[in-house]
């Protein structure tokens, strides 16, 4: 009991993806500055952020009052839990439930519904926009995301369980080194982008559109969850994505490195490309990513 | 001095409102967030929600139509929350002193606590200006 509540709050749940999650924050930061030719923010910049949320004053819009600040809260558990369940496969060698990964799928889509309900309650146009850009995103890129899985549990003999996921690729290897392990990678990876709000499928946020679009109407500690929720999906979804595809060896410092590695992709990615619009991303996904998502699977299913 | 108090000078979010200005002022502060000057070493970030602001930063010279959304904008920001008047238009009226379309001054207005001057303020004279906020807020007054 003691050591399930450890792993959620304390290593590898709330506190440790926390904290990763602002110093990945921070590199993302900092290299976008770098790309800018800017010097950058310090590294305890997104620690400083959350810390004076937590001192300002909270204002709740006229309306639903515990929807809007119940909303966060609903998407901090999903990410804690994921992130728990993902680390302590990944770094104590726990073994985990069967079909833990059907698990994971579920509760990755909850901090997007917590902003969708979160910008719904607080009665903003511009947040109900933001809140229907989400809902289309997620539409858009669970599809060829959860295929793109199912490819990856097939070529593990049918396996939902992350632990057989690891020990399988202890043995015969990475599933990216074969063809249709890298197709699923690039499909995952971008879903990822979408699914940590980043650009180029940052349309629900966008900052310079419709003024923060879902988060328009936060302040105080309401938006510094939102912003750890964040900042725990981006310490999660490398680790996720490690589990998925890059199996084969879980010693500390190659950990270490692919965490960095997909982080530096995400970053890439983000800074070449130009905000897309709703539209455009869901025939993306829907068209192309589909697409090669399911040639993965084909590969899958005949061996390759 | 608590820490939250702290932790908001080394992290100002930065809500900024043109109430009729030339839109020079507006351009200057621009400037300040390009590679040159780069605000974000210190924190300093411009935001478009007024909910996350922590600083509004006013140019122009308050006419009619502006006043009495500069003063919604004020209630709806979360404090602690301070007020810059950037230009001389927002902080004498400048040319527009005997306009039939402004009648205050912004001080009269808002509590302002920190003045910048010129037409237009260079970004140096913003950044020595924000400087002198943060001593003031880390001293506690
Ligand atoms: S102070 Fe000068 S530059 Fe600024 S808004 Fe007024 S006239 Fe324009």
């Amino acid at each position: 009991m003691i050591r399930t509540l450890f792993t959620y709050i304390v290593f590898p749940g709330f506190l440790f993806s926390a904290v990763v999650g602002l110093l990945a924050g921070w590199i993302d930061r900092k290299v976008t500055a770098r790309i800018h030719w800017r010097v950058g923010p310090p590294w305890h910049q997104n620690f400083t952020d959350i810390l004076k949320l937590l001192g300002k004053e909270t204002i709740v819009p006229p309306g639903r009052k515990v929807t809007f600040l119940g909303a966060p809260y609903i998407g901090l558990l999903g990410a804690v839990c994921v992130a728990g369940m993902v680390g302590r496969v990944l770094f104590t060698g726990q073994d985990g439930f069967a079909g833990d990964l059907i698990v994971i799928l579920y509760l990755l889509t909850l901090p997007a519904i917590s902003l969708i309900i979160g910008a719904s309650a607080s009665r903003n146009p511009l947040a109900s926009i933001g809140g229907s850009r989400e809902i289309k995103l997620v539409l858009a890129y669970e599809l060829p995301f959860i295929i793109s899985v199912v490819a990856i549990s097939l070529k593990t003999q049918g396996t939902l369980q992350l632990s057989h996921l690891l020990g399988f690729q202890g043995e015969a290897g990475s599933h990216i080194a074969s063809i249709s392990g890298i197709l699923a990678f690039c499909v995952a990876l971008l879903c990822m982008q979408a699914k940590l709000g980043f650009v180029p499928f940052d349309a629900s946020e966008a900052e310079q559109e419709i003024m923060g679009g879902v988060l328009i109407e936060y302040s105080g500690l309401p938006l510094a969850i939102f912003k750890l929720t964040k900042a725990i999906l981006l310490a999660t979804l490398p680790l996720l994505l490690t589990v998925l595809f890059l199996g084969k060896d879980t010693s500390p410092l190659f950990v270490v490195l692919k965490f960095v590695g997909i982080i530096t992709l995400f970053v890439l990615i983000k800074n070449t490309n130009p905000r897309v619009r709703i539209d455009q991303s869901i025939r993306f996904f829907w068209g192309p990513m589909t697409v090669v998502a399911l040639a993965a699977l084909g590969l899958a299913i005949v061996g390759l | 001095m608590s820490v939250t108090l702290k932790a908001l000078t080394r992290s100002i979010w930065v809500f900024h409102v043109s109430a009729g200005s030339c839109n020079n002022c507006d351009i200057e502060i621009l400037d300040l967030l390009t590679p040159r000057f780069d605000a974000e070493r210190f924190g300093i970030q411009l935001i478009g929600s007024i909910r996350h602001a922590d600083a509004i930063l006013i140019t122009g010279a308050m006419n009619k139509k502006s006043v009495p959304r500069v003063k919604k904008l004020y209630e709806q920001a979360p404090k602690p929350c301070v007020v810059i008047a950037v230009g001389t238009c927002a902080l004498s009226q400048h040319m527009f002193r005997d306009s039939y379309n402004v009648e205050e001054t912004l001080d009269k207005i808002l509590p302002v606590d920190l003045y910048i001057p010129g037409c237009p303020p260079k970004p140096e004279a913003m950044i020595d200006g924000i400087v002198k906020l943060v001593t003031k807020l880390r001293q506690g007054t």
